[in-house]
């Protein structure tokens, strides 16, 4: 069975102005800075390795442009039904 | 055969908070104090029944950032205009949001009078330890020693005298039911200042008296320093000068004399717990 993978951690990153107080406060230091330029002119923080992401949520808590948003999985789903299955591999 | 495993959020910008970008510098902690005012809002579900009361200092356009109403007062004269649409409309719950520049200098009058007639209102004081919109001079709140376009070789006692401590002297007034100093340099921190803003609108929704959180806050553009800098500078050397606690809370000091609430203030714990 396999898993659809899930971000983690999303950034609205258009709204993000490369601060790093996000990256200096992630305890896995998986968020690093792009090297596209946004809209606002910054270059935006982004999670390359959401794997690694443990939903701790600090990043989202000290941000001042809360540009980001944590999710973590819900128990393992229940295999869906036959027939309603999305994204089936 | 696949499974889709659902998320569940962990944590998603409030809804008070306006969906748009805001134009403060980056890294600029008046940016995730509007967002954990608007967690608060959100929580206690004041979005349409709060009046917030922007006043002068880079925090002037916050009335683009909130989803309650809002309105904008002269310079250091937020609470007088509260006052107004407090006791015009006393079943609303009105705020202000005010730097040092503007509270403890220019408005240091007004907050002292509204806290001895006891209004019915939260302040949310911003303690930068500089004037950040107009470009970087010293404060009442500057610290010893900082240098400031104003203090360029650093503040000197003998010459304007020392940092303003405004929630110690507020403490003692009668009317002031909920005075708390917090910090904004780490998450735990900022948690407190959830708790302790939390506690302020509490106070005012239960028509105790007047509430004020002083909250520690960076000015990375013009303390010229990065904003990772900027929050250890707050740590290191903003906690020293402004211990943080609670320094009146009509809950736990009801009893107590002023002067009691105060030297208990110096030891007091931050603000926990979200009751
Ligand atoms: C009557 C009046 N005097 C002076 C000014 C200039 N002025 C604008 S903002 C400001 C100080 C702002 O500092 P602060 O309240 O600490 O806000 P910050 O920008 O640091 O958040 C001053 C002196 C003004 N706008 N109006
Ligand atoms: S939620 Fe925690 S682990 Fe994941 S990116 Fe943010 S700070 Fe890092
Ligand atoms: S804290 Fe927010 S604004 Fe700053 S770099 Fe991270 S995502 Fe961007
Ligand atoms: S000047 Fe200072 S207080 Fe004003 S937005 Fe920039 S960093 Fe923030
Ligand atoms: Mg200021």
């Amino acid at each position: 069975m396999s898993v659809v993978v899930m971000e983690r951690v999303v950034f609205r990153e258009d709204r993000c102005k490369g601060c790093e107080v996000c990256i200096a406060v992630c305890p896995q230091k998986i968020i690093a800075l792009d090297s596209r330029i946004n809209k606002l002119g910054y270059r935006s923080a982004a999670v390359k390795d959401q794997e690694a992401c443990t939903s701790c949520g600090l990043c989202a808590r000290v941000c001042p442009d809360a540009v980001i948003s944590v999710y973590r999985p819900a128990r393992p789903a229940k295999p869906a039904p036959a027939g309603e299955g999305r994204k089936a591999s | 055969m696949s499974s889709i495993v659902e998320r569940i959020p962990v944590y998603e910008p409030p809804k008070s908070l306006s969906d748009v970008s805001s134009h403060y510098c980056p890294g600029c902690t008046h940016g995730a104090t509007h967002r954990i005012v608007a967690e608060v809002m959100d929580e206690l579900g004041l979005t349409d029944k709060a009046v917030g009361i922007a006043s002068v200092g880079c925090s002037v356009l916050a009335y683009n950032y909130f989803e309650c109403d809002m309105q904008q007062a002269a310079h250091g004269r937020a609470p007088a205009v509260a006052t107004g649409v407090k006791r015009v409309r006393p079943e609303l719950v009105v705020w202000t949001y005010q730097g040092d520049g503007d509270l403890a200098s220019i408005g240091t009058n007004e907050v002292i009078h509204a806290a001895l007639r006891g209004e019915k209102i939260t302040v949310i004081f911003i303690n930068n330890a500089i004037y950040g919109m107009t470009g970087g001079q010293a404060a009442p709140t500057t610290l010893i020693g900082q240098k400031t376009a104003t203090t360029p070789f650093g503040r000197d006692k003998s010459w304007s005298g020392s940092p303003i401590h405004l929630s110690e002297m507020l403490a003692l007034q009668e009317g002031a039911a909920f005075i708390a100093r917090t910090s904004t340099h780490n998450p735990a921190h900022l948690g407190r200042t959830r708790a302790a803003i939390k506690r302020a609108f509490q106070t005012q929704l239960e028509g105790k008296g007047f509430s004020l959180v002083e909250i520690l806050s960076t000015c990375p553009t013009n303390w010229g320093m990065t904003p990772v800098e900027a929050l250890k500078w707050v740590e290191e050397q903003m906690v020293p000068v402004y211990p943080l606690g609670i320094f009146k809370d009509w809950q736990a000091d009801g009893a107590r004399s002023p002067a009691a609430a105060g030297a208990a203030a110096k030891s007091a714990k931050p603000a926990e717990g979200g009751k």
